[in-house]
């Protein structure tokens, strides 16, 4: 893809991204913030396709280090996320 | 089949975009979390679409990386959160390391890669790299497994600058000749400044240190994505560096302080600042006597800070609480912004034992009825009471937001010993006339007034 629309991308997410958490109530900044790093966990798509390449070698190991790592990153950083927020919602119900 | 997978990752953008949104209130938040792990799930389905993978690898790594992340996330305690995202936090970014090196090392013998590509491969390593050390020293600090003072030595910012500097030199290298050297050196230099970077930070900051690698892990992931010309990395990369510098942001507002003032000022040491000399002493006061104050109060407010934490001493206080509540006592819980060691920390330990939403009150809406208080409970916090933010103008601290308990009727300090707080400031409140202290354990002595009341 050509890399100006790329950094066009990049450029716009940024912006929402501002605009989407100017105000957080600070008692959700903890899951707010392991929430999004679970997100960050993104990079297991590039993971994948590093360690599935057939072509194996160096690369492959890399991919797999990599994959183990950020499904780790995805798995856990959602989950815990999630234990956190169930402990919130009980309150005054 | 192409298209068919960028538009899965659309989709998937979008449903991060909605999760991050809803995870901004708290009403949606659990459900803002499910909706993004939704469009996590959609963009990997999404890639193994492609197919002609190598799947036995593939299946290995999420089996493997799923069963050990799933099972630290439920065994983990709530005490134990703040080191356990810093954790995470470095895996995504060495990951981002990884998916960077493997390109490259995917490449050799298709001759030299193009240009922006190796930029991007320079730039996800230097991001993923200084996230994982830093994270990783943040773990060691935060889970008490190395000290969490400030660790500083002579030059240490000529030598972190001189670091960077190599990077950057060696990353031009690597993108004029594609020398697989320079890269090798890069990786190894970015591992260095991660450690170094966060070594002189101490706990007390870790709430910023911690908000700040957050926004690196995503930046590393969406230099990635650049790596890979992937959109969906981008833009989930970039929506995660987005959020992580606002928190970072609103923790340095919260501490009166800039970013590059705690990355690169070791606090107290570059103003020489001391504060004020304190007069008169500190005064103790008995459990048995304390419990005779609490038992007329009309209105109470807890001040948690770290120490709660350390003491694990929430599900106590909540206890106190609950009895002061049918006791006739209006309770609140007053929460600093950067109380304990994350954003939040005390928020999460208190929800932990089950401390009702509504008491939970931010700094800015209890100090207007503090002076209508007729009992602050400060457990293990200090900095964040120390009234000389407010008043001493010498003082490293001043202009600090603090919780103003020194206006309160009464002022029951919980402290372990007479030392000073992470800033090794003297705290001014505990000298004051309307002050007395509790020494001890606070979850013993918290155990201890809830036996009081059932005699």
């Amino acid at each position: 893809m050509d890399i100006v629309l790329l950094l066009f991308i990049f450029v716009l997410a940024a912006f929402l991204g501002f605009e989407l958490i100017q105000k957080v109530p600070s008692q959700l900044h903890t899951p707010l913030m392991s929430g999004s790093n679970a997100i960050s966990g993104i990079t297991i798509v590039g993971a994948l396709i590093a360690a599935g390449n057939v072509e194996g070698g160096l690369g492959q190991w890399l991919g797999f280090a990599a994959l183990v790592l950020a499904t780790i990153n995805v798995v856990g950083g959602y989950l815990v996320t999630d234990r956190m927020l169930g402990m919130f919602k009980k309150k005054g119900k | 089949m192409d298209q068919l997978i960028n538009i899965a990752y659309i989709v998937a953008s979008v449903l991060f975009i909605f999760g991050i949104k809803m995870l901004g209130s708290a009403d949606t938040a659990r459900r803002g979390n499910q909706i993004s792990a939704l469009g996590m799930l959609l963009a990997v389905i999404a890639t193994l679409l492609a197919g002609g993978f190598d799947w036995t690898w593939i299946i290995a790594g999420l089996v493997v990386g799923g069963v050990i992340g799933g099972v630290w996330a439920q065994k983990v305690q709530m005490t134990g959160m703040p080191e356990l995202v810093a954790l995470f936090n470095g895996f995504g970014g060495i990951a981002s390391l990884l998916v960077g090196w493997a390109e490259e090392a995917h490449y050799l013998g298709e001759g030299k890669m193009p240009a922006v590509t190796s930029v991007a491969v320079a730039l996800a390593i230097l991001i993923g790299g200084i996230t994982f050390t830093g994270s990783v020293i943040a773990y060691l600090k935060l889970s008490g497994k190395m000290s969490g003072s400030a660790t500083v030595f002579a030059g240490q910012k000529a030598i972190n600058a001189l670091i960077l500097v190599a990077i950057l030199v060696l990353s031009g290298v690597f993108v004029a000749s594609g020398q697989v050297w320079a890269l090798y050196a890069i990786i190894g230099l970015s591992l260095l400044l991660g450690v170094l970077g966060v070594l002189p930070i101490g706990g007390g900051d870790m709430p910023v240190v911690i908000a700040f690698l957050n926004s690196c892990s995503g930046l590393a992931a969406s230099a990635a994505g650049f790596v890979i010309n992937n959109n969906v990395l981008i833009v989930a990369g970039c929506l995660v560096g987005a959020s992580g510098l606002i928190l970072t942001v609103i923790m340095c507002k919260a501490m009166n302080r800039t970013v590059s003032n705690v990355f690169f000022g070791s606090f107290g040491a570059a103003t020489g600042k001391t504060g004020a000399q304190v007069e008169g002493e500190m005064k103790a006061i008995s459990v048995e006597d304390a419990f005779y104050v609490l038992e007329a109060a009309q209105s109470v407010v807890f001040v948690p800070g770290y120490g709660m934490a350390v003491a694990q001493a929430q599900h106590a206080v909540k206890e106190l609480g609950q009895i002061l509540e049918k006791n006739g006592a209006e309770v609140r819980f007053a929460i600093h912004p950067v109380a304990g060691r994350m954003p939040g920390h005390m928020n999460v330990l208190l929800a932990e034992a089950d401390v009702p939403y509504e008491q939970l009150c931010e700094m800015d809406d209890v100090n207007p009825i503090m002076s209508t208080v007729d009992v602050a409970i400060v457990i293990g916090a200090n900095d964040v009471v120390n009234p000389a933010a407010a008043e001493d103008e010498s003082s490293p601290i001043y202009g600090m937001p603090i919780i103003n308990v020194h206006e309160a009727r009464t002022v029951f300090a919980l402290k372990r010993g007479q030392g000073a707080g992470f800033s090794g400031l003297v705290n001014t409140l505990f000298f004051r006339e309307n002050c007395r202290m509790i020494y001890g354990d606070a979850k013993q002595t918290m155990t201890d007034l809830v036996a009081q009341f059932k005699d």
